[in-house]
């Protein structure tokens, strides 16, 4: 027997929600990112599950370059925060205030 | 039965160790939490008959990415003063209303989604074997999204290089500083 995709979709919710209250709740800029690292991972289980339900790979393709986006986007977001740190020395996105108005 | 199984096992690792990530004081300990959930998704991605994105998931996400992380935060140092204090006046009360309204809305998300599986699964062809299929789709039907993705890869990588330099400052002058 195998495993019911809704319960993959309930756990990817699960991980999402983990992930958004991480974003909110968390001041470390790099634990922020990591939580939406987490959301990420949710969404490719997600689309992963839902490629298994059609049972077409395109779901797979499409997690694949959701992947490569992630990598992109770590890549960027960890250099604005060296280069942020190295101003302000502070990893605390409370201290970037400084971009308000 | 034994995909049953290996759900049950794995699904309450995942769920734990991203709550525990929420809870980590050192940013280390977050990022080999979050090293472990993203293992876990790995088997799941076995289990959905997706072997070559579980590949990728250990060596592109638990390898490269989270190796990238731990490298920034030993760079970094570990920065333990967080405090969970809001600056912001009235945001506890509005982020709490409005995490409310998320949840809904994520609840909402997945219960239309479970009501789209209880149509009747077909399997993914596995004649070839997965990477072949997903190679197959990849380089036919997404070949033109595949090409901008690496135009995206050498922006990012280009970005990377420009945002981690030291200054704005000709590069000879960042030279002599590092030699004085």
């Amino acid at each position: 027997m195998r495993t019911p995709i809704a319960w993959y979709l309930v756990l990817s919710g699960i991980l999402f929600s983990i992930g958004t209250v991480g974003v909110l709740v968390r001041r470390n800029a790099l634990v922020i990112f990591m939580a939406i690292e987490l959301q990420l991972n949710a969404v490719n289980l997600t689309l992963i599950a839902f490629a298994r339900q059609l049972g077409q790979v395109d779901g797979q393709v499409l997690a694949f370059f959701s992947m490569v986006v992630a990598a992109a986007e770590v890549v960027v977001g960890l250099a604005i925060i060296v280069s942020i740190f190295r101003r302000r020395a502070s990893a605390s996105v409370d201290d970037l205030s400084f971009l308000k108005w | 039965m034994g995909e049953l199984i290996t759900f049950w096992i794995t699904a309450p690792i995942s769920v734990g160790a991203a709550a525990l990530m929420l809870f980590q004081r050192n940013a280390v300990h977050a990022a080999l939490l979050l090293i472990l959930n993203q293992f876990t998704l790995a088997v799941f991605f076995v289990l959905l008959d997706a072997e070559f994105l579980a590949a990728v998931q250990v060596i592109v996400y638990a390898g490269a990415i989270m190796v990238l992380f731990l490298f920034v935060i030993m760079f970094l140092g570990i920065d333990r003063r967080e405090t969970l204090r809001e600056r912001l006046r009235g945001q506890r009360p509005l982020a709490i209303v409005l995490g409310i309204f998320m949840v809904a809305a994520i609840v909402f998300v997945v219960q239309v989604g479970v009501g789209l599986t209880q149509l009747a699964t077909t399997d993914i062809p596995q004649q070839d074997g997965n990477v072949q299929e997903v190679a197959r789709v990849l380089f036919t039907d997404y070949v033109f999204p595949f090409e901008v993705t690496s135009i995206l890869l050498i922006i990012a990588a280009i970005a990377a290089m420009v945002l981690g330099r030291r200054s704005g400052r000709p590069l000879e002058e960042d030279d002599r500083e590092v030699s004085r």
